[in-house]
């Protein structure tokens, strides 16, 4: 008993080993700043919470660089990454990981894309008559064939794009609900099974992907040297505090229940949380990524912190937010690997530095996207002279 | 409201687009879908059933020992061992029935493979004939007593 | 009746591929290659396994084997055996070993108390597999006869199905990247034969059960002993059934 390197107790032989690595915890990640991005947006397209206009364009770009590298934490991982289209030629019907292929595709090609299309369809036509070189012949090609930006096509554009946001909604719900699904549905683990997952998934989605939009909106009035707009700030972090209220019960209702019931796998995975997970759980999750960012916020609700003050207590939040919910991801992943499905022993996440599902990668494909934003900024400035034409109701 | 068509053009080729994207990817299926998938009723590829079966086989099964080898089938027949297959003791030998007198397998130590199963131990279930071989037989080789194919020692030892 | 020669072509034609077609799925189901008589009819079979526990010496006979037939690979495992030892009443917290799956059997039982046995474990080939219910792309599955396979040309080594068992039976082959486990020996048994690890078992501990045949032993086992299976709360329609588990098995 316990000779193995790293194993307490008992662990079936084949369970030693984890299956999944940083890189699965990144996917989760990834793809919660995605959908709390977009569902930031729609609050200002949808139900027109005009104070957070010079965000929204922020949100989508952000959105969208991080979907694009979505999928590459998956890539790296597979045994046989040449093979991944069979999931797209022979999806399994049952199986979740199958059809999330499709939820993916379907929020990237028609949610996502289109509707930055359509909002920035004014401004690609008026980049590709004003731009040179081959810069214009990618606009061109991005008009789709049409430089007609009269009020009428600007208004059907943008009822279109409303009927995107709107249907993009429940899509972004459903394309993060879906991970959570992924793993609470797996009922050999008892850390991952239950049908909160897909729910406490979704709200922590929207806490980190409110979080990224705050601070890329930071860094890139910095980098633009343009004044950051208070209110639509303030609003933004007053969203923040009522959905991390949400997210902190549904995560204490989930502990709460455990510790409750103390059924056959709690004495296991409560062992396992005072040991192996304490650092990433209880001081990283719970203490300094929701407790203090819930205080910090709490606060700047109750009392009128100046300007600076609150801009500061913003953005302390938000980076500890950030780094609450990657944590949140690895102790749902890592965490749901570390203990025997026997209930009898644990064993250790051996995380390894260079190699291809190790440290080095996985810090790469969270620097990727900050590299894809900044291009698609370039590409696609959020901020610029030219106004949309709001839809005129008749 | 009557929509002109230069006002919606961009939409439809967007729609065109897509249209476009959706036949590439029936096509692609047609071409890619590889043969027999689904062809046994379930969700996975026919022939694949086959390619399991027809891996190679090492252990040949006491079956096919036993035309040869009957004098020791006989003789286990009468004892102890008589449900232990030959391989459980001698190895994997289906290479040897393909091709006796050029693959003999060695023959196994015999206190060291004996003492395998009859050592004494308390995680043993009782019914089970055990010995502690220091007791037993002061270490001599288990042979000395016992015919592996017959144990009974009354049979006499291993010649 | 008359018949158009473009009817007559097409009738033909129909003919000759879909008497191909069958041909080809019958051979499938015989296992067999080209031109050989057919020997094996899958539906005939549904394939399961019975484990007397009370026989069980923990010899390690099985796992060394399974490797042998399988080319098992070093440090994983298609079959292992796990020792037991429940002090008293104390049924919720047995201690376990299986050191390197049991391949080499066990060193001595220390301590004077308590019971000890030991428990062959292996895949259980579930009628309503977890595993299978969960592979994104069908590249493992449950054959006719009742065994589940993995197609290791298919498989995206996505690893799925190795959380979504509950019997931890499953790993990723190191060098094919592709999941592997216990095939319950198809290759041996489509040829009549039995699985390695009831060939090596010097007790018939472990037995091969074909349900669908009247006269496999398989029934009396069921009928005579009192069987459980691991884990039966996950409904899992496991068919690997063991006699005189006790309740503190894992």
């Amino acid at each position: 008993m316990g000779h193995l390197a790293g194993v307490d107790g008992f662990m079936y032989p084949n369970e030693i080993e984890l299956q999944w690595s940083i890189l699965i915890v990144l996917y989760p990640f990834i793809t919660g700043l995605v959908a709390g991005a977009f569902i930031l947006a729609s609050l200002e397209r949808v139900f027109k919470v005009a104070v957070l206009k010079p965000t929204y364009r922020l949100s989508l770009l952000t959105a969208l660089a991080f979907l694009l590298v979505a999928p590459l934490p998956l890539q790296l991982h597979l045994g046989h990454p040449e093979r991944s289209l069979e999931m797209y030629l022979t999806p399994h019907r049952s199986s979740a990981m199958a059809m999330f292929g499709f939820v993916y595709l379907w929020y990237l090609m028609v949610v996502l894309l289109v509707e930055i299309w359509l909002d920035y369809r004014a401004d690609i036509v008026q980049l590709a008559q004003t731009s040179r070189g081959p810069m214009r012949l990618l606009y061109r090609i991005m008009t789709l064939g049409s430089m007609n930006v009269g009020p009428a096509s600007r208004s059907l554009d943008d009822r279109v794009g409303w009927l995107v946001t709107l249907i993009g909604i429940p899509s972004a719900f459903l394309l993060h609900g879906y991970v959570g699904f992924i793993f609470g549905s797996v009922k050999a683990n008892a850390w991952w099974s239950t049908p909160l997952m897909p729910i406490v998934f979704v709200f922590s989605a929207m806490v980190s992907g409110i979080a990224a939009v705050v601070l890329v909106y930071y860094a890139y009035s910095w980098f633009q040297r343009r004044p950051i707009d208070m209110a639509c700030v303030d609003a933004i972090a007053r969203f923040l505090f009522y959905v991390f209220v949400v997210d902190f019960s549904l995560e204490m209702l989930d502990l709460v229940h455990r510790m409750y019931e103390a059924d056959e796998s709690f004495r296991t995975l409560d062992f396992m949380v005072k040991t192996r997970l304490f650092v990433p759980q209880i001081v990283l999750q719970i203490t300094l990524g929701t407790v203090v960012p819930l205080l910090l916020l709490g606060a700047t609700q109750v009392v009128r912190f100046r300007e600076a003050v609150r801009r500061r207590l913003y953005m302390i939040s938000c980076c500890l937010t950030l780094i609450g919910i990657f944590a949140m991801r690895w102790n749902v992943v890592i965490g749901g690997q570390l203990f025997s499905k026997s209930y009898l022993g644990y064993t250790t996440y051996k995380l390894e530095f260079a190699t291809r599902e190790g440290l080095v990668p996985a810090v790469a494909l969270m620097v990727l996207p900050l590299i894809i934003l900044a291009v698609l900024l370039k590409l696609l400035p959020p901020w610029r002279q030219q106004e949309p034409v709001d839809a005129v109701t008749q | 409201m009557r929509i002109r068509f230069t006002d919606a053009s961009h939409l439809v080729v967007l729609v065109l687009a897509f249209a476009a994207g959706l036949l590439v990817f029936v096509a692609l299926r047609y071409a890619l879908v590889p043969a027999g998938f689904g062809s046994l009723g379930g969700h996975y590829r026919g022939p694949a059933v086959a390619e399991v079966a027809a891996r190679p086989i090492a252990y040949a099964g006491q079956t096919s020992c036993l035309p040869c080898h009957d004098t020791e089938g006989k003789d286990r027949a009468g004892g102890k061992h008589k449900s232990v297959a030959c391989e459980a003791c001698h190895g994997a030998l289906a290479r040897h029935t393909e091709d006796p007198s050029a693959v003999k397998p060695a023959l196994p130590v015999a206190s060291k493979l004996c003492a395998s199963c009859h050592e004494k131990d308390r995680a043993k279930p009782q019914w089970f004939p055990q010995v502690a071989t220091e007791e037993h037989s002061g270490g001599a080789d288990c042979k000395s007593c016992h015919m592996p194919h017959n144990p009974d020692p009354n049979r006499g030892a291993a010649q | 009746m008359s018949m158009t020669r473009r009817e007559m072509i097409t009738r033909t034609g129909k003919f000759i591929i879909l008497t191909a077609a069958a041909a080809e799925g019958l051979q499938q189901l015989t296992g067999s290659a080209q031109g050989q008589p057919l020997k094996y009819d899958a539906a005939k079979h549904w394939w399961a396994m019975t484990l007397d526990v009370e026989k069980c010496i923990g010899c390690g006979n099985c796992v060394r084997a399974c490797a042998a037939e399988n080319d098992v690979p070093r440090g994983y495992f298609r079959t292992w055996i796990e020792r037991y030892h429940v002090i008293g009443n104390d049924i919720e917290h047995p201690t376990v070993e299986s050191p390197d799956g049991g391949i080499h059997g066990f060193p001595p039982a220390a301590g004077d108390d308590g019971k000890w046995f030991f428990v062959p474990k292996l895949c259980n080939h579930c009628a309503h597999s977890p595993c299978v219910q969960v592979c994104p792309v069908g590249a493992t599955f449950e054959s006719p006869d009742g065994v589940v396979l993995v197609d290791e040309k298919y498989c995206l080594g996505c690893r799925y199905c190795v959380q979504a068992c509950p019997y931890g039976c499953r790993y990723i082959h190191p060098k094919k990247k592709t999941v592997d486990k216990c095939t319950l020996c198809y290759h041996r048994i489509t040829r009549g034969l039995t699985t390695a690890c009831c060939e090596a078992c010097p007790t018939g501990a472990r037995k091969l059960a074909d349900l669908k045949d009247p006269n496999d032993p398989v029934h009396e086992f069921l009928r005579n002993n009192v069987v459980q299976v691991l884990k039966p709360q996950m409904a899992t329609g496991s068919k690997a059934y063991y006699a005189g588990l006790d309740g503190s098995v894992r």
